[in-house]
């Protein structure tokens, strides 16, 4: 019988599979999200302004609430716009 | 002693020395209160993502003072409230990773906010791992540069 690595499969066995998402600031240790850096928070909004969800970000529950304030008091102080298009 | 810190945005038409004197009013007003202003923080004429009362752009302060007692936040937000010069502000209290950050990015810790902080949490991840291989990599550079000064002689004669 033909071993495992003779057989020639037609598509690479892992193409459906996903990186495995996980947490940035549990990750690499980010205890602080700064909301005077507009920069940082850039990547949790989308095109719009809006606050993208967990299961994009990737983010740990406790964090994505903290980037939430942040965004939210960045709107406030004009860092980032409320509602726009084309942000990136 | 609680850390806060106040950011404000003041109204960019006013002269220079204007805009300094208003912050300097809010620092010393908190100085009076028995506040340890920490650090007065000038990030300077910035564009607004949206245009506040017919403005485009704001010169941005931030003061992070320490005081025991929060009463005194009240008087201050009443204050920046009564100003017209302020646009907007926003005083924050600061837990101990928001006052270790604020040194670290003031002592350049963090260079660039964005990707120094990831990039500085990983070098440290990295370096734990890789000093065991980084033993044999440092003699092997050691002979190289003997060899490179030796030709350029020989060619001037």
């Amino acid at each position: 019988m033909a071993s495992r690595d003779d057989i020639k499969f037609l598509s690479n066995p892992n193409i459906g599979s996903r990186a495995k998402k996980y947490c940035r600031f549990k990750k690499f240790g980010i205890k602080h999200i700064d909301y005077k850096d507009p920069d940082f928070l850039m990547q949790f909004i989308n095109a719009q302004g809006k606050v993208l969800p967990r299961r994009i970000t990737g983010n740990s529950l406790k964090y994505q609430k903290r980037v939430a304030i942040a965004i939210k008091r960045a709107r406030h102080l004009a860092f980032l716009p409320y509602v726009t298009d084309l942000l990136k | 002693m609680r850390q806060y810190e106040v950011t404000f945005i003041v109204d960019p038409v006013l002269s220079g020395d204007e805009i300094k004197s208003t912050a300097k009013t809010y620092s010393d007003m908190l100085e009076k209160e028995g506040a340890k202003i920490v650090n007065v923080d000038e990030m300077g004429l910035k564009q607004l993502a949206y245009s506040i009362n017919k403005r485009s752009s704001g010169i941005y302060f931030c003061i992070e003072f320490s005081i025991v007692e929060g009463s005194v936040i009240p008087g201050l937000e009443l204050a920046l409230r009564r100003d017209e010069r302020i646009m907007r502000f926003l005083t924050v209290r600061l837990d101990k990773y928001g006052v270790k950050y604020n040194d670290d990015k003031r002592n350049g810790l963090i260079g660039k906010v964005v990707k120094a902080k990831e990039k500085e949490e990983k070098k440290e991840y990295k370096k734990g791992r890789a000093n065991k291989p980084a033993a044999k990599a440092a003699p092997a550079p050691a002979p190289a540069p003997v060899a490179t000064p030796a030709p350029p002689k020989s060619e001037e004669e």
